[in-house]
């Protein structure tokens, strides 16, 4: 790369040809502050917070846009570049719900961080505000437009990383409202639940739908047997909500916090990923077997299933039907579970601890209700937790760790993999590799399904028989897959894809920050925990084999079709007006 | 077929919408009747531009000037004029009643001062018949281009003639050409005009359009040709219906005779021209904006750099240029650089079409060369100041430009002295306003268009245009103070340097710039609580009532 040297306030400062202002002073260790800005995803030049002087220019320069040249001479702290920071973030404040004692970004809100460093006491401009009642008409994601600064990295992400392009600015000036087409609410878009707005919303313009009410209530009741179970992916995370490094694996304080709120008992979702894949593995093998309809795609990421339901209706049946593994526990909860403790399901409330805004929605979906119940009662995110555990005053730092409760808190290392990208094809290949060849696994790590990389794509020779399986992360890459399947359908034989980037554990209720940088921590952690489990392949798990032999039967049965499997259903993609 | 002669009535919008159809109908109806078909021409021209006293009829080959014409005079001049050789003399320019008649249009003052190069052909030949164009030299610039000279060549003319550009940035043309030529040519490149005339109170792109629709095409072809592009695009206003109508049909006669499309006079250079219609944003002018908008996004402007020359529509070298820079085009060609460099100021070569608008006598469409003074144009062309009031400022450039105050009617009109006087000559309006108005009030429907206009994009901008018009509102309703004031300045000086693009740093602007020349007007309202105007409901209590009562306006 070619070197220019440029002064920033009159230090020497060299950089790459082709870098911005923004990023060379930052590498020169002069920080510019930024509100719009988000590495690697938006660079608009929109908030012009990060503006800065430059030597022959007329007027101030976004430094987030502006490349570095030769001989260039920038001031970052002149008294004109203060002055138009504090009065563009004056105005911004002039025009934003001064409720920050309410929000739910209190304390990690980018424009209270902002308006501190600035030193800003006080805003010269008042006026009327823009914004009015927030949209819950998702069961996921909570567009609260007062508390939007227009910032459009939700627009960013939604557009470049996932391809939905659900929401976008509507009206103009002081008008514009990041929306979803003629406005409409939010549930009757093409949002996919994924929520990944909410990780990358600077303010709480953007959240998860709060349930944790929903929680505290079934917890007070007396009447209520409330079980909750524990997503794969929030044993690496959840610590950071207190303050631990990204990578902290937590699992037993998670499980000793739950009961400090007073949950009767700890389950783990890894159980259900365990059975998932019993359940997909059989389905998978008989597709091959019987000339089923190839290739078969996963169906555990729920922000995925809204995508396909929408964008690719036409591709439905080569989605597994199997259910998540948060909906298979939940209909295991209400009818084996409830059976073997003697409780009336009608009496058991189901809680979730998921790393996913979509798995509120995926839970309200009607027929998730095979036992007669909904699946699940409630979904909690990393974030609702980490706030409810906060509020009953849990000191997280100075849990012991304790197990999970029998029986549906078994698990292998396979089941705790589900929580990354390519954790699921590796569950399965453990599982199909000694099902189909009857052999026992040399080596169960398959390094070629792991990573950020956006597309892996693999080979695994199963005694002779080549299977030929891609994972893909976030629903962009989700989409290239998919339209190259389409155009050459025998192409792969076995598509894992999860919604969001780095898989579950970069969810959308994953707590905030949640960068790549921490995505692959958070990653390291999960193939640490698998590493450190006794047992690692779903199909050793010995709860599941008793489960089959007491209730189910065996592997895809009709009575395993009645409760793990699913069906799905076509969605628009224009609004119907 | 030879004629007598030729009448030609006025259809510019302003005209048409005072029954010029109509009346060019009654004349096609009438010559018959008087046996003078076969003799006298009916032509429907575009705007002749002295739109105060429209519908205009110009009979040739003398020349007679008919103003005010109505259908129930049209028997009269075919009767009188037409058939017995009598000048209608009640429908001759009379202004100001007293004053004589005069006869023939050269000697109207209105066209007297002006100099006519982009309106050459404006309301002299019929827009729809590309055979006038021709014959009126129409498309010899392109054939010299084509047969005598290297796209260099025709880079190195307009760089030479000091053209600049006429949207108001100034810009020197050839520079911009210079560079589109030198971009990266591994793929397509395009020219674009833009039509997208937004400035309140300007509309002379608009009959720039309608009265000779060929000149941009042929522009358009000589831009594409010296800087290796074969696609046009003219974003125009989906307002402007004649002008669309006229361009498609201009576009279909050329591209019939082989002077757009595949091989051009033979020459094996190709260039087709497409229409493609704005919605009516404002931003949309600003060429990176009109470019989003022109590809089917929103209409928000872009980062620059790059620059359009570099990375324009559809990410590719593109030469972008204001419909009256491209009407000037064909005849710097065809005549020369040095030529052109005779008009006008050694800064700015050429004249400038103006709409001028407003308390103003003749208000119409002209065109005066580069450097003749506001006072020139308002006394000599204009006919002064109507009503026996006085002349309190002019606002140039539309709203984005600033004001002239009397103490600058003798500025020379070009880009730089203007600039150098906080004004701009911006793309063309010329608004002249009366003592009767107050420049609070005036300065609010300046700060409401800017409201009503950002984009919504950057911080400064969305928010700021809203803060200023709020602040503007306070002082017509005598409810500002000296904070408010101190308040508009510091954020005035921010947004000159902050926002995203242009529209939203000339937003404070006209705000300033009138504060800076009636200062003890706006005191008078806020400190005095009067409004000297007596136009702005300074009264608290008028005000707080009417605040309580009427709908906001945004």
């Amino acid at each position: 790369m070619a070197k220019v040297t440029l002064t920033i306030d009159g230090r020497k400062v060299e950089a790459e040809r082709g870098m911005t202002v923004l990023e060379a002073a930052r590498l020169a260790g002069i920080n510019i502050p930024t509100l719009c800005y988000l590495e690697n995803l938006n660079a608009i030049g929109a908030c012009r917070v990060c503006v800065v002087e430059v030597k022959g220019a007329k007027a101030l320069q976004a430094s987030c846009v502006l490349p570095v040249a030769e001989g260039m001479e920038v001031w970052t702290n002149s008294r004109a570049v203060r002055a138009s920071r504090r009065t563009t973030v004056e105005l911004l404040l002039s025009d934003h719900p001064t409720e920050c004692t309410t929000c739910i970004r209190n304390g990690t809100c980018e424009l209270q961080a902002l308006a501190e460093s600035l030193g800003i006491r006080r805003v010269r401009f008042e006026g009327e505000k823009h914004g009015g009642v927030p949209d819950e008409s998702s069961p996921s994601i909570v567009r609260d437009n007062a508390k939007c600064v227009l910032c459009r990295r939700c627009v960013a992400v939604c557009e470049k990383v996932q391809s939905v392009k659900a929401i976008g600015p509507q009206e103009r000036g002081f008008e514009t409202a990041i929306a979803p087409p003629f406005e409409l609410p939010l549930a009757d878009s093409v949002c996919v639940n994924c929520g990944q707005c909410t990780l990358v919303c600077p303010t709480g313009a953007l959240h998860e739908h709060d349930d944790s009410e929903l929680v505290w209530a079934a917890l007070a009741d007396p009447g209520k047997h409330v079980v909750v179970q524990t997503a794969p992916a929030t044993r690496v995370t959840v610590g950071e909500m207190f303050g631990m490094p990204p990578g902290s694996v937590v699992t037993g304080k998670m499980v000793a916090a739950l009961r400090r709120l007073g949950f009767d008992r700890v389950f783990d979702t890894d159980f259900t990923a365990d059975l998932t894949i019993i359940e997909e593995g059989y389905e998978l093998v008989h597709r091959l077997q019987e000339g089923g309809v190839l290739p078969m795609i996963t169906s555990c990421s729920p922000g995925w299933i809204k995508f396909i339901e929408t964008f690719f209706p036409d591709m439905l049946p080569n989605l597994s039907t199997c259910k998540s593994p948060q909906q298979m526990f939940g209909a295991l909860a209400k009818t084996y579970y409830a059976r073997k403790v003697g409780i009336d399901p009608a009496d058991i409330f189901v809680v979730s601890i998921m790393p996913c805004t979509a798995k509120k929605f995926e839970a309200r979906r009607p027929e998730m209700t095979d036992s007669g119940y909904p699946d699940i009662d409630a979904v909690l995110t990393t974030r609702e937790l980490g706030r409810m555990l906060k509020e009953a005053g849990v000191v997280f730092d100075a849990l012991p760790e304790e197990p999970y409760d029998d029986p549906l808190g078994v698990s292998t290392g396979a089941g705790a993999i589900f929580g990354a990208t390519g954790g699921v094809m590796e569950a399965a290949l453990r599982t199909a590799y000694e099902v189909v060849t009857g052999k026992t696994l040399p080596a169960l790590d398959f390094q070629s399904v792991r990573g950020m990389e956006g597309i892996k794509e693999a080979t695994v020779n199963l005694d002779g028989t080549e299977l030929r399986v891609v994972v893909a992360h976030t629903l962009g890459n989700a989409r290239k897959v998919l339209e190259a399947v389409r155009v050459d359908p025998g192409r792969y034989h076995f598509i894992e894809i999860m919604a969001c980037p780095g898989g579950c554990i970069g969810g959308g209720g994953q707590p905030i920050p949640t960068t790549d940088e921490i995505r692959k921590k958070r990653i390291e952690a999960i193939y640490r925990v698998d590493r450190d489990m006794p047992l690692r392949k779903s199909h050793d798990n010995p709860v599941i084999k008793v489960l089959y032999q007491e209730f189910l039967g065996e592997p895809n049965s009709h009575k395993a079709h009645e409760l793990l499997h699913t069906h799905y259903q076509p969605r628009y993609q224009y609004a119907q007006l | 077929m030879l004629y007598r002669a030729h009448v030609l009535v006025c259809n510019g919008t302003n005209c048409s919408l005072k029954a010029s159809p109509e009346i060019q109908k009654e004349f096609s109806r009438l010559l018959p009747e008087y046996g003078l078909d076969k003799e006298v021409k009916v032509v429907e021209t575009g705007c002749f531009g002295l739109c105060e006293y429209g519908p205009t009829v110009v009979v040739f080959p003398d020349g007679t000037f008919y103003s005010g014409v109505k259908v129930s005079d049209v028997r009269e001049i075919v009767s009188e004029h037409l058939y017995k050789g009598r000048v209608v003399k009640r429908l001759l320019y009379q202004v100001p009643p007293a004053a004589k008649p005069v006869q023939v249009y050269p000697e109207v003052d209105y066209f007297r001062h002006q100099v006519r190069v982009v309106l050459r052909n404006c309301g002299f030949i019929d827009p729809e018949s590309i055979e006038e164009y021709i014959a009126r030299g129409g498309y010899q610039a392109l054939g010299k281009a084509l047969t005598a000279m290297t796209p260099a060549q025709v880079v190195e003319e307009i760089k030479a003639s000091g053209l600049r550009g006429r949207g108001g940035a100034g810009f020197p043309t050839g520079l911009k050409w210079q560079f589109a030529a030198r971009a990266d040519g591994s793929g397509p490149k395009y020219v674009v005009c833009n039509a997208d005339e937004g400035e309140p109170g300007t509309f002379k792109d608009r009959l720039i359009l309608e009265g000779d629709p060929h000149a941009v095409l042929e522009g358009m072809a000589l831009a594409g040709y010296a800087v290796g592009a074969h696609q046009g695009y003219v974003y125009i206003r989906g307002e402007y219906v004649l002008s669309i109508e006229r361009l498609e049909r201009a576009i279909a006669q050329a591209r019939e005779m082989g002077l757009l499309g595949k091989n051009i006079l033979g020459s094996g250079f190709d260039f087709d021209v497409e229409i493609r219609l704005g919605a009516g944003a404002y931003v949309c002018g600003e060429e990176t904006a009109l470019f989003e908008s022109l590809e089917g996004g929103r209409g928000e402007p872009r980062i620059k750099p790059p620059y359009p020359t570099d990375a324009g529509l559809f990410g590719r070298p593109t030469v972008i240029n204001n419909v009256e820079t491209l009407a000037n085009v064909p005849v710097i060609i065809e005549r020369g650089a040095s030529w052109f460099r005779t008009l006008g100021t050694q800064k700015t070569p050429g004249t400038k079409v103006f709409t001028l608008t407003g308390d103003i006598v003749n208000a119409g469409l002209i065109e005066v060369p580069m450097g003749i003074t506001l006072r020139e144009i308002i006394y000599n062309i204009g006919g002064g100041i109507p009503n026996g009031r006085q002349f309190k400022l002019a606002q140039t450039g539309g709203t984005s430009g600033g004001v002239i105050p009397p103490e600058l009617l003798d500025v020379p009109m070009d880009y730089d002295s203007l600039a150098a006087h906080g004004s701009a000559l911006g793309s063309g309006a010329l608004l002249i306003i009366d003592d009767s108005h107050c420049i609070v009030d005036v300065a609010k429907s300046f700060s409401f268009f800017f409201l009503h206009e950002s984009c919504g994009k950057c911080t400064p901008c969305r928010e700021g245009t809203l803060q200023l018009h709020r602040i503007m509102e306070r002082i017509s309703r005598g409810e500002a103070t000296r904070t408010d004031l101190e308040n508009m300045k510091a954020l005035a000086q921010a947004m000159y340097v902050a926002p995203l693009c242009p529209l939203g740093q000339t937003a404070p602007l006209p705000l300033m710039s009138t504060f800076r020349w009636f200062e003890s007007e706006y005191l008078a309202h806020v400190v005095g609580k009067t409004c000297p105007a007596g136009v702005c409901p300074v009264d608290g209590t008028a005000a707080r009532a009417a605040a309580g009562c009427a709908a906001r306006e945004v």
